[in-house]
């Protein structure tokens, strides 16, 4: 069979998990196809051994019916047309686009490199797909949708006849998303395999000829166009979708956030706004106009931060630490998890403690038996799995992960401030519907929920009121019956 | 391939490196290694140099480990050290009359205060102008080993010599009577500060902080840590660990303060941490292992020249370097 | 799989190491020879003076009586006593501390070990301390009547009436070279200036060059035309500059002209070497008794050189009036200060 990427009877297991089980997938020139699934239910693992990165335990990797003969390494892959995205890129950002290209096989001219040959064919070849590239920008100067397309240029310049990306969308703004998905059925029309792993239901229906889904490393569902999204969502969860949680009106007013005036740097305001307790605000806006600026002063955690804000009518100071913050009644579900959310080399109970490590050491000493307590009860109530609190947090899905961090912020005595930044991004479908829960039981438990997310669905399911962000101010506030794409739309990019 | 199976090759090659000099300079390796073993765990005095000799060096490595998990490289330890030595000494050569219970406290007090003086000033520049450590750590070493010769011409020597006037006897930390080796009770000192310091660690809202300070740096500030406060103590802690250095050397052993006594391990100490991963109980047994080749450094220096020697100990510490290196391409 | 075969690997590369080192000769203990280990000061071997020249002694008695000798350079200052109690324990009939440091070490290791001999160069004893131990033999040198000599050299070959001193650390015994050579140089010279400069106050004055270097290029620039250096491994960078500026230098503790050729008016000469040579002989020949043991110009302890390299930067009749003041000292008509005056 030519033209075909083929896993046989593949199986991979790491330590004790089991990665993926007896998975039979075929990938076939020309047409895009989606792998999706909850979070650790093997899709970026078969991308990873079709890219030689992993050898799999059983079965094997196959491209146009040929088995290898040797080991199936990177080199191997990619002389055999395999290009694999990931979704941390592999550049290197001092370097010019062309450099980062061809690193690994420059050309040769003589003794030195021929670049200008090289930049001459990355321009031809990105003009053919319908992007336009500067070979000579620094990577470091490209915004992250920019550096996704140097990376598909990359495996593409490098004759790739099957495209594996891993959630090339989780980084891209709403925006840049419609056009990644032109090129790559353009890519797929001219005769190039894509494979892309997502977690977002409405696009594969908007891009993908056939669906395989996976659960627990299995392949559970094989579906072909038309798709629907209900299908699709159905499949992955192996259940019906849940309906979006309800979130009563707040009854009273006053008591909740109050900010006026709140400026940061240059990023941010000045801001003013108020979130009744029981209020949800969705805060909407293309990502980098002023979010992850607000989102830290109300954490507390802008020392740079000017402008009064007060908490249940007492002050609260954005450049006075997250602990003073927390004291206050301030949750926050970091934008950016690996970062801010979790420590990745802690455990999930020593996870699950940070933030809380004054009010479960009263004396100074940790006090391992509340923690354990409430860290089993977490565990429980959000069903993470597995139900080890000693395992290391980075073993565990993403969505998990955020569970963990969800967990741990709701679980604060006294909340009166929820600031939930991206709560589901890169969540599974499961892990998404719990989380949704768990922020509109805190809502309605009367605390004042920040809510600022890229997800317009979620945006609408949770929110009273929706505030639109653009150039670092509010420029629209509205009640969620009136936030039409539209509306929204116009907003978000400056148009009112 | 495992992290043992790369720790016991980085050995292995550290091994064939020193044989191999040993042989070009005519000694047999064979004759070498039992020379070196005999005299470290092979004899009752060769033990005690290696109890002694591997207490400056737990007590500089739990300095540098304290640091390293709160994300920060203390590299300055030969001056705290060296500050906290000569604070002991003059400290204790003024105890004449005062007795143990109080005068033995209060020596150590100074050291520790004198090697966290001397961290001070790398803490503040770091929190308020955000210096690196490691730059400005270093620097504080020269800073150090300068104003100590000014202060002992300044009257803190005994005249035509280069040490500090003898320790009042209450002030001296009783020798552990080993086969008249140097090794005294402050080995006990170092084992102790260890344990304190892994349970402070593993146990403590401070050192739950610090650990997720050095894990996370921004994940610790968004849950609640107070980097600035933490940094700055963590800095002085850890020069006050390595003041406590004096204590072998200046209380257990010489009874003065001598110029350059003690300095090495403020170095070494960087490798024994490194050695032990960071973990203050690892600490131990690594220090051990440096303070045997140390020691035995001395004894087969009759069979191969000191330079050999100070080939094989790069060595060793290159790979055990190596052999921690962050593994490449491990991750899923 | 390549990691369990890389450690077999490994350690066969080790085992036939091991086993190529199985058939040399190793040293063994013939209790018919006289055995004598010797350590130096922290990074002492290699100064070209003062540890070098123990060594050759050591080496001498090595060839020519036989003796089986072994060495330690310690790492650093705590080791003195340990190599020093290593060295006493494992049997030799003589252990040598190199240095004024060994002091306090060495009279307490004495005390430990009443049946092994030791000696120390440059042992220094203070106004009220005890007598050594009859195990220890403290060898002293009267650096203050070589240096009076070697002044007078100075002195005699000086055009422009000025010359120089550079001491190590500052202390009394590089203060002894200082007032000898001061005095050597005003016996011949009353009016000829006299610039001294010492390159620190730590140990590591004895091991710095480059301040070595500056002292000496300071001296040259404000006249001086000859230098005698006591400043051990510093020395090296008062000969450098000699050579940059083609001016004259003194050696000190061994001949060391070949440090410069050109520029070596004559050295100092503490001959350490044979004092270590003849405590190893009184040890050989069962005459050894502990004390202090003075080496001077009559002892033939210390003394200067002349001979056919340098003669040529000796004015007419200067080594004439040298040896006259020698001859002086010798026979006890004089007496070399040993503090500056």
């Amino acid at each position: 069979m030519s033209g075909t990427l083929q896993w046989r009877s593949v199986g991979k297991t790491y330590g004790s998990v089991v990665a993926c089980r007896n998975v039979d997938l075929v990938l076939s020139a020309g047409e895009v196809h989606a792998l999706v699934g909850e979070n650790g239910a093997g899709k970026s693992t078969l991308l990873s051994l079709a890219g030689g990165e992993a050898s799999p335990d059983t079965g094997a990797v196959s491209v146009d019916g040929d088995e290898a003969s040797g080991p199936w390494t990177p080199t191997v892959a990619m002389a055999n047309g395999i290009g694999l995205v990931h979704q941390h890129f592999m550049l290197i950002p001092p370097m010019s686009v062309v450099e980062n290209v061809v690193l690994g096989r420059e050309p040769r001219k003589g003794l030195g490199l021929d670049l200008e040959k090289a930049a001459g064919e990355l321009t031809a070849l990105a003009a053919r797909v319908g992007w336009t590239v500067d070979p000579w920008a620094k990577v470091s100067s490209l915004s992250v949708g920019q550096q996704q397309r140097v990376e598909i240029l990359k495996v593409l310049w490098r004759g790739a006849r099957f495209l594996l990306l891993d959630e090339p969308t989780a980084v891209l703004t709403p925006s840049e998303v419609g056009p990644l998905f032109e090129v790559l059925r353009r890519l797929a029309a001219e005769g190039v395999a894509v494979a892309i792993v997502t977690h977002k239901v409405d696009e594969v229906v908007h891009v993908a000829d056939r669906v395989t889904v996976m659960r627990h490393g299995e392949v559970v569902a094989r579906l072909e166009a038309p798709l629907t999204a209900a299908e699709i969502a159905r499949a992955i969860v192996g259940r019906e979708p849940l309906p979006p949680p309800q979130v009563p009106r707040p009854q009273g007013q006053g008591g909740g956030l109050v900010v006026r005036g709140l400026r940061v740097g240059r990023a941010l305001g000045p801001v003013d706004l108020a979130i009744a307790p029981g209020e949800v605000l969705g805060i909407a806006g293309v990502l980098g106009n002023g979010q992850t600026e607000l989102v830290l002063a109300l954490a507390g955690l802008a020392p740079d931060a000017l402008g009064e804000v007060t908490l249940g009518e007492r002050p609260l100071d954005p450049r006075g630490g997250a602990a003073a913050a927390a004291r206050a009644g301030v949750s926050h579900i970091a934008e950016d998890r690996l970062e801010r959310g979790v420590v990745r080399e802690f455990s999930v109970a020593d996870n699950y403690l940070l933030g809380h490590q004054r009010r479960l050491a009263p004396s100074g000493w940790l006090d391992f038996g509340a923690l354990d307590a409430e860290v089993s009860a977490a565990l429980e109530a959000y069903d993470v799995r597995p139900r080890d609190a000693s395992a290391p947090i980075r073993s565990l899905s993403g969505g998990t992960q955020q569970k963990v961090v969800v967990a741990r912020e709701l679980s604060r005595p006294g909340l009166r401030l929820l600031i939930a930044a991206q709560p589901t991004r890169g969540v599974d479908v499961g892990a998404m519907e719990r989380i949704h829960e768990a922020i509109a039981a805190a809502a309605s438990r009367g605390a004042a929920v920040v809510l600022v997310t890229s997800d317009l669905h979620e945006l609408r399911a949770l929110s009273h009121r929706v505030a639109v962000m653009y150039a670092g101010r509010i420029v629209d506030t509205m009640d969620v019956s009136d936030a039409s794409d539209l509306r929204l739309g116009a907003a978000m990019t400056g148009a009112r | 391939m495992s992290a043992i199976e790369r720790a016991i090759l980085a050995l292995l090659a550290a091994m064939a490196t020193a044989s191999l000099l040993f042989l070009f300079w005519g000694a047999s390796p064979v004759e070498v290694y039992g020379l070196l073993l005999a005299r470290t765990w092979g004899d009752a005095y060769g033990f005690g140099q290696v109890l002694f000799k591997a207490t400056p060096l737990a007590l500089t490595g739990l300095a540098v480990s304290l640091a390293w998990r709160g994300g920060l490289l203390n590299v300055g330890g030969e001056g705290q050290l060296a500050a906290g030595s000569l604070a002991m000494g003059l400290v204790g050569a003024a105890m004449t009359g005062v007795p143990a219970l109080v005068a033995l406290p209060l020596a150590l007090g100074a050291g520790m205060v004198a090697g966290g003086v001397v961290a001070a000033i790398p803490a503040v520049l770091k929190v308020r102008a955000g210096a690196h450590e490691v730059i400005s750590t270093i620097m504080m070493n020269f800073v150090v080993v300068g104003c100590i010769g000014f202060i002992g011409r300044q009257g803190a020597y005994v005249e035509a010599t280069v040490h500090t006037a003898p320790i009042a006897p209450s002030a001296a930390i009783p020798s552990l009577g080993i086969a008249g080796s140097a090794a005294s009770w402050a080995v006990a000192l170092a084992v102790c500060a260890a344990v304190a310091l892994h349970v402070v660690l593993a146990r403590s809202r401070v050192g739950f902080d610090v650990r997720a300070l050095g894990a996370q740096a921004a994940a610790a500030e968004a849950g609640g840590v107070a980097v600035a406060r933490t940094t700055a103590g963590l800095l002085l802690a850890s020069g006050a660990m390595a003041g406590l250095v004096g204590a072998s050397t200046v209380l257990g052993y010489k009874g003065y303060f001598e110029d350059g006594l003690g300095s090495g391990s403020g170095f070494m100490g960087i490798a024994v941490a490194l050695l032990a991963g960071g973990r203050p109980l690892a600490v131990l047994p690594a220090a051990l292992f440096f303070a045997t080749l140390s020691h035995g450094a001395l004894a087969i220096s009759t069979l191969v020249p000191r330079e050999i020697v100070d080939v094989v100990m790069g060595v060793v510490i290159l790979a055990v370097g190596l052999s921690l290196a962050p593994r490449q391409g491990a991750a899923r | 799989m390549f990691g369990r075969q890389a450690i077999a690997v490994g350690v066969v590369v080790n085992l036939l190491l091991l086993a190529a080192g199985l058939g040399r000769p190793s040293a063994e203990v013939a209790s018919d020879r006289v055995r004598v280990g010797l350590v130096f000061d922290v990074g002492g071997l290699g100064d070209k003076s003062f540890n070098d020249a123990a060594h050759i002694g050591l080496v001498r008695a090595e060839e020519t009586l036989d003796a089986q000798i072994s060495t330690v350079e310690p790492g650093d200052g705590s080791d003195r006593e340990s190599a020093l109690r290593q060295l006493a324990a494992a049997g030799n009939d003589l252990v040598i501390g190199v240095g004024f440091i060994f002091t306090d070490d060495i009279r307490r290791i004495a005390g430990e070990f009443p049946d092994v001999k030791f000696a120390c160069v440059d042992f220094s004893v203070g106004p009220g301390d005890p007598p050594p131990p009859p195990n220890l033999l403290g060898l002293r040198f009267r650096e203050e009547e070589g240096s009076f000599l070697v002044g007078a050299a100075a002195g005699l070959a000086s055009k422009t009436g000025k010359v120089g001193f550079i001491g190590g650390m500052m202390i009394p015994l590089i203060q002894k070279f200082e007032a000898g050579y001061v005095d050597g140089v005003r016996a011949v010279c009353p009016t000829c200036e006299v610039s001294i400069a010492y390159a620190g106050t730590e140990p590591k004055a004895f091991a710095d060059p480059t301040t070595g270097k500056e002292l000496a290029l300071a001296q040259y620039g404000r006249g001086a035309d000859v230098i005698f250096h006591a400043s051990g491994k510093t020395g090296a960078g008062v000969f450098v500059a000699a050579r940059e500026k083609g001016k004259m230098a003194i050696g000190v503790d061994a001949d060391q002209f070949h440090e410069a050729p050109c520029c070596v008016l004559t050295s100092m000469v503490k001959d350490v070497d044979v004092a270590v040579y003849d405590t190893v002989l009184a040890v050989a020949t069962d005459k050894f008794k502990g004390g202090l043991s003075e080496f001077g110009v009559k002892e033939g302890g210390v003394r200067y050189v002349f001979d056919d390299r340098n003669a040529a930067m000796w004015p007419d009749g200067a080594r004439e009036r040298v040896e006259a003041l020698s001859a002086e000292i010798a026979a006890g008509l004089r007496t070399v200060p040993t503090v500056p005056q």
